[in-house]
């Protein structure tokens, strides 16, 4: 790529959100307008080698989606004079286009932005597409880069954008902010497709790479872009010191081999510090909007707890424990519980964290879940059971596609004294 | 990827001591901050007083001398910085590009060293890093 290109899209990742919520805040439809913005991209990636980066490029950008945008509708009307319609009220019609695209130009508005994200995050659509629609029109990413983050096949990422795109449309969602009740559950929408962005990354599920760092910063951003739009939803913030914490200890949970390194083991010098100032930061104002209670706010708060822990012996599990107890009356989902019970075993000894899990393994949820083996296998070789160990671990191995937690099992299997 | 977007303002290296920039020049500089922040690529901003305000040390065969500022033979000074987190260098460099400076102003854009692409044995040598007052910061 030349350095051109490479300028041409990097304008494209800071301005294209903007663009395609303006344009949007006119047609309507957001397909039609990243549609549209793609055009203006295209135009650019013409004329911009040529005549060099323009002074104001998201500006130029924009005149070039009207333009396009006028050429469309120009287009449509000769399709719908067939159709009879007068030509004078289509010339209006393309008028009054022509003066809102102006018009937006300079005043593309918070809310824009806001709308763009509540419809990608639409519910709508299934999970997978909220996720590649977010990325691509709120990320800026192309399909070539959510594809590669996801490794799935170029041509099925943009599959799955088309018919997420033609779904919104199909089914008119508006392009609006909810209201109300509405509200409440729509936030709750975008922010799980925040965190599943940035779960993919940070324990990517198969493939060679055990984190993925570029959907980790992708979260992050649209993270601190929420906390931005919506300053007043107290779990926005939660979900932020929630990434900001578990993401400060990246360069921790690498070996030398790549091979990840679990928490308690991790070296905490390679902890970053100021993201988990940032973390600590965020997690403060949503206590103080009287948010604490929140989900995202108290796993933040059990993060916290390891953040401030100098070493993995100086964590205060109990107060881990009540986090957790306290999560588990909102979202008693069965890894809270699982979660809880590793907690339960390191705070008062494995006999009663086995205790904790053993509730678990009728649950069906977890069939199938390698860790809520590979838990039990670690508390049982600390009792000493290793035959019964060694069985848990062989089954976890079986159940995950990770390889580097693949390796990590094994290097577990290879560790274990023979009984 | 992180970068340091450095500030180098024109003139500051003799800027008086109780130099305050203009309330329409801290007005600019705030919108271009706020417009970092609504992109969510904003992590750290500062600005600092003028360099006759400051010291600089230099250091020969173990000793350390103190000089206190302005520093005559300096020509060009650090007024502030922003620290962005952005997918690429050219985003940076366009980050950069828009920012609210006078004529002749210089901003420098130098990428930051993760301690992860350090190899194994810088990062053990890092090590303890956490005992410094950095990490007792984010101690409530």
């Amino acid at each position: 790529m030349s350095d051109v290109h490479r300028t041409i899209e990097a304008v494209w990742k800071i301005e294209s959100t903007r663009l395609i919520a303006g344009i949007a805040r006119v047609t309507r439809d957001i397909g039609i307008a990243e549609e549209l913005a793609q055009d203006a991209l295209v135009a650019a990636l013409e004329q911009w080698p040529e005549e060099g980066i323009p002074e104001k490029p998201a500006a130029w950008l924009m005149t070039a989606a009207k333009r396009r945008a006028i050429d469309a509708l120009r287009r449509d009307q000769m399709l719908e004079q067939k159709h009879g319609e007068v030509a004078r009220e289509l010339e209006l019609k393309q008028q009054r286009l022509a003066d809102a695209l102006v018009e937006i130009l300079d005043q593309v508005i918070d809310d824009d932005i806001l709308r763009l994200i509540f419809t990608a995050c639409h519910p709508v659509l299934a999970m997978e597409g909220r996720i590649a629609l977010t990325l691509r029109l709120v990320g800026g990413l192309t399909t070539l880069e959510i594809a590669r983050a996801f490794l799935v096949p170029e041509k099925t990422m943009g599959q799955r954008i088309f018919r997420a795109k033609r779904t919104l449309s199909e089914a008119h969602v508006p392009f609006e902010t909810p209201r109300g009740e509405e509200l409440r559950t729509r936030i709750g929408s975008v922010l799980a497709v925040v965190y599943l962005i940035f779960n993919e990354g940070y324990t990517a599920t198969s493939g060679e790479e055990w984190m993925r760092p570029t959907l980790c910063e992708e979260a992050l951003r649209l993270g601190r872009i929420l906390a931005e739009l919506l300053p007043g939803e107290s779990e926005v913030h939660g979900l932020l010191a929630l990434m900001e914490l578990q993401a400060s200890r990246t360069a921790a949970r690498k070996g030398p081999e790549g091979e990840p390194v679990l928490l308690l083991e991790q070296d905490r010098s390679l902890w970053d510090y100021t993201q988990i100032e940032r973390g600590m930061t965020a997690l403060r104002r949503a206590q103080q909007m009287g948010g604490g209670a929140g989900s995202y706010a108290l796993q933040a708060a059990i993060a916290a707890c390891h953040a401030r822990a100098r070493s993995a012996e100086e964590t205060d599990w109990e107060r881990i424990i009540l986090l957790y107890d306290a999560l588990v009356q909102i979202s008693p989902s069965p890894i809270v519980v699982l979660n809880r019970a590793v907690a339960v075993g390191l705070a008062r000894g494995p006999v009663d964290g086995l205790d904790a899990l053993d509730h678990l393994g009728q649950e069906p949820a977890l069939a199938g879940y390698h860790l809520l083996h590979g838990i039990r296998g670690d508390l049982l070789m600390k009792l000493g059971r290793f035959a019964e160990a060694r069985e848990e671990i062989e089954r976890a191995l079986a159940m995950t596609q990770n390889r580097q937690e693949q390796v990590l099992l094994r290097k577990k299997l290879n560790e274990m004294p023979k009984e | 990827m992180r970068f340091m977007m450095i500030v180098i303002p024109k003139g500051y290296e003799a800027a008086a001591p109780d130099a305050v920039p203009s309330a329409e020049a801290v007005a600019k500089m705030m919108e271009y901050n706020k417009s970092l922040q609504k992109a969510g690529v904003l992590l750290a901003l500062d600005g600092l007083l003028p360099p006759s305000t400051g010291a600089r040390i230099s250091y020969k065969d173990g000793k350390a001398t103190v000089t206190d500022g302005p520093f005559a033979e300096a020509k060009e000074v650090i007024g502030g910085y922003w620290i962005i987190q952005v997918r690429s260098r050219e985003e940076a460099l366009e980050w950069a590009k828009r920012a609210p400076m006078s004529n002749d102003e210089i901003i420098e854009v130098r990428q930051i060293h993760e301690m992860g692409d350090f190899p194994a044995d810088v990062q053990k040598a890092a090590e303890g890093f956490s005992d410094l007052p950095n990490a007792a910061a984010a101690r409530p």
